[in-house]
């Protein structure tokens, strides 16, 4: 059986202090997540202009567990579609129209659709801007064309094994055209 | 899109970014008015639709003073115009989810280039919509009388069970899921273009709009996850929100709305209607804001192709009407029907007929899928036919059982405002709009294109 597992629910970490690499190509960053993954670097990432595909197997991250989020969330808005309709209608406020019985379910359908969605849609993206760490107004930006054109590989200081002289060497080594140690101090 | 560049060409497989564009000058391109102050002609655009806005508020204002008395409305006509614009916006906004959402789920590459502007549009042409739904009540300032919530008027509930209130949901629930759905999209994008902000001003403005984005690729495999999800609900969600609407007809027993074709024909209208929208939107910013680029001929093309399927679907709907008032034999359908066609309005159901029918017939032809001007013309010919489809489908009205209830109705001055008006404020939310974000999903088309994976191999 297929069950939801705790990594999938991997968080954004902020990117305070450690090593970033700048690489030209999204091949090159595919190429860096692996090595870096092999290096055994835990928490590293990758920051990209749009999502390049198989990154994630690259990075070894696990696919993202937000579908359970919607899944139950969506189980929760019918529940409350249900009961709702049938509290006010059936017993708060019992009101007989044309005859019909006091749960005339079939007129609750709609309603109780439209809350299955609006209850899954909008627990889902919360549970993203809690996992992706937004919104947030002041977050430092490494480099302005990671959002454009270029590629980041970025090492937190906090990984296992992190010694800044080896993790520069070992940037440069995979071809990185630009190699930025980050510091907390020198944060605009 | 696995496809190198030589097989893409053995294929004859269109580029869907032409020019031989790096990822940077997609950047550039696409942030580019955003970046620039307004032409002059944006400006003209902008002054004229927002005071024919501000007009409309004043109006809105004095018509809600005065009573709804203004109105063409009368006994047997009691809807008008207000609802006649409801449905129309609210099918306006279908396509924009469609192309987002539906298109998305079936991999279709080439919705990147126009998703974001036809989401845009979802957005504003609901809330037009949404706003003639609160207007149409008469008292909107008691429009909160539609949501159930605990008051001190006793344990007095909304009836679950009569059409407005599913209106008020579906349209809610539509209207937050595409925001949503739109904003989450927008994200990485106005990210994008707060990082190449010089001004301090404009690095602020798009820093609170960015939410503080970085590209994260495990934010990244979250977000796409979501699109997905989102785009999963959203696609019922459009059938839903037609076919509520298209209740609001049905369930009442009047012949000629009370039938089961209902909900398919209204959610096709819409779609139709809604494709019409986004080519006329489309073929102007592609001139305006020179995206030709990214919005490539092969985009106009398929949405033509749509626009004309969907004109085929309206037209055997208009065709199965007849034929079921002819064959159920029930002679009150049969006179509505009859009176549609050849009573007082049937000018009104013959411009309807020629502009949704006919009209997107010339998309047979390829030479005139790939024509601006025809295609141009077509889309506008096509709005206009779907909001007569509307005024048809509400002058049912205006001969009901008893022929000493018959009335005509003759819309006012104050009618002809209000339909104005909603262009007025749907233009001027989408001008304001296009000036703010990109109008093309910056981060969505880098993902297509063919470079991206074939060029430097």
């Amino acid at each position: 059986m297929y069950l939801p597992k705790l990594e999938q629910f991997h968080k954004y970490k902020e990117m305070d202090e450690g090593v970033l690499g700048i690489f030209d190509t999204p091949e090159a960053i595919m190429h860096a997540a692996e090595k870096t993954k092999a290096k055994d670097y835990i928490g590293f990432d990758c920051i990209l202009p749009y999502p390049v595909h198989g990154i994630d197997e690259a990075m070894g991250t696990p696919r993202s567990g937000l579908p359970w989020v919607t899944f139950f969330a969506g189980i929760f808005g019918c529940t409350i579609g249900i009961l709702f309709q049938y509290l006010t209608h059936a017993h708060d406020w019992p009101l007989n129209i044309s005859g019909k019985s006091l749960n005339a379910w079939f007129a609750y359908v709609p309603i109780i659709f439209e809350l299955t969605v609006f209850s899954a849609g909008i627990y889902t993206v919360a549970a993203l801007c809690f996992l992706s760490g937004i919104p947030k107004a002041t977050r430092r930006i490494l480099h302005p064309d990671l959002t454009s054109h270029k590629f980041g590989l970025w090492i937190p200081k906090s990984a296992k094994g992190y010694s800044e002289s080896d993790v520069v060497s070992f940037v440069k080594s995979l071809g990185g055209s630009e190699v930025i140690v980050v510091k907390l101090e020198n944060q605009k | 899109m696995s496809l190198t560049q030589a097989v893409r060409d053995k294929l004859d497989i269109p580029d869907l970014v032409t020019g031989g564009k790096s990822l940077k000058d997609v950047t550039v391109d696409i942030a580019k008015p955003n970046e620039d102050f307004p032409t002059k002609l944006w400006w003209n655009t902008f002054l004229l639709v927002l005071t024919i806005t501000l007009i409309d508020v004043a109006i809105i204002g004095y018509l809600f003073y005065e009573g709804l008395y203004l109105l063409g409305i009368n006994n047997p006509v009691g809807w008008g115009f207000f609802v006649v614009n409801f449905v129309f916006w609210i099918g306006i906004g279908h396509a924009g989810t469609l192309i987002s959402a539906v298109l998305y789920l079936f991999r279709q590459g080439w919705r990147t280039g126009i998703n974001r502007a036809a989401e845009a549009m979802t957005i504003f042409a609901v809330l037009v919509a949404a706003s003639n739904l609160i207007l149409h009540v008469g008292r909107p300032w008691l429009g909160f009388w539609l949501f159930p919530y605990p008051n001190e008027r006793g344990p007095l509930w909304v009836n679950f069970r009569s059409p407005l209130i599913w209106d008020t949901f579906a349209v809610s629930t539509y209207l937050s899921i595409s925001m949503v759905f739109w904003y989450l999209g927008l994200i990485p994008d106005l990210a994008t273009l707060r990082d190449r902000a010089t001004e301090t001003w404009r690095k602020n403005l798009y820093n609170i709009l960015a939410f503080g984005w970085v590209g994260s690729a495990r934010a990244w495999s979250h977000l796409e996850i979501v699109s997905m999800i989102l785009a999963a609900l959203s696609t019922p969600l459009v059938l839903s929100v037609h076919t509520i609407v298209s209740f609001d007809f049905a369930v009442s027993i009047l012949p000629g709305w009370h039938t089961t074709i209902f909900p398919p024909y209204f959610v096709a209208g819409a779609i139709f209607s809604g494709f019409a929208m986004v080519v006329t939107l489309m073929v102007i910013a592609r001139e305006v804001f020179n995206l030709k680029n990214y919005i490539t001929m092969k985009h106009l093309d398929n949405m033509n192709k749509i626009m004309m399927v969907t004109g085929l679907i309206v037209g055997l709907a208009y065709g199965t009407e007849f034929f079921i008032a002819w064959y159920s034999g029930n002679e009150y359908e049969g006179f509505a029907f009859w009176n549609r066609a050849f009573g007082p309005y049937g000018w009104a159901y013959f411009i309807m007929i020629s502009c949704n029918v006919l009209s997107p017939q010339v998309f047979w032809f390829r030479k005139l899928r790939y024509n601006i001007p025809v295609m141009f013309v077509a889309s506008l010919v096509v709005n206009v036919g779907m909001w007569f489809e509307r005024f048809v489908i509400m002058m049912t009205l205006n001969r009901d059982f008893l022929p000493s209830s018959w009335a005509m109705y003759t819309p006012t001055l104050f009618d002809y405002a209000m339909l104005i008006g909603t262009f007025g404020i749907f233009f001027t939310l989408f001008l304001l709009w296009c000036r703010i974000m990109p109008v093309i999903a910056i981060a969505e088309v880098k993902t297509v294109m063919p470079q991206k994976e074939g060029a430097h191999h």
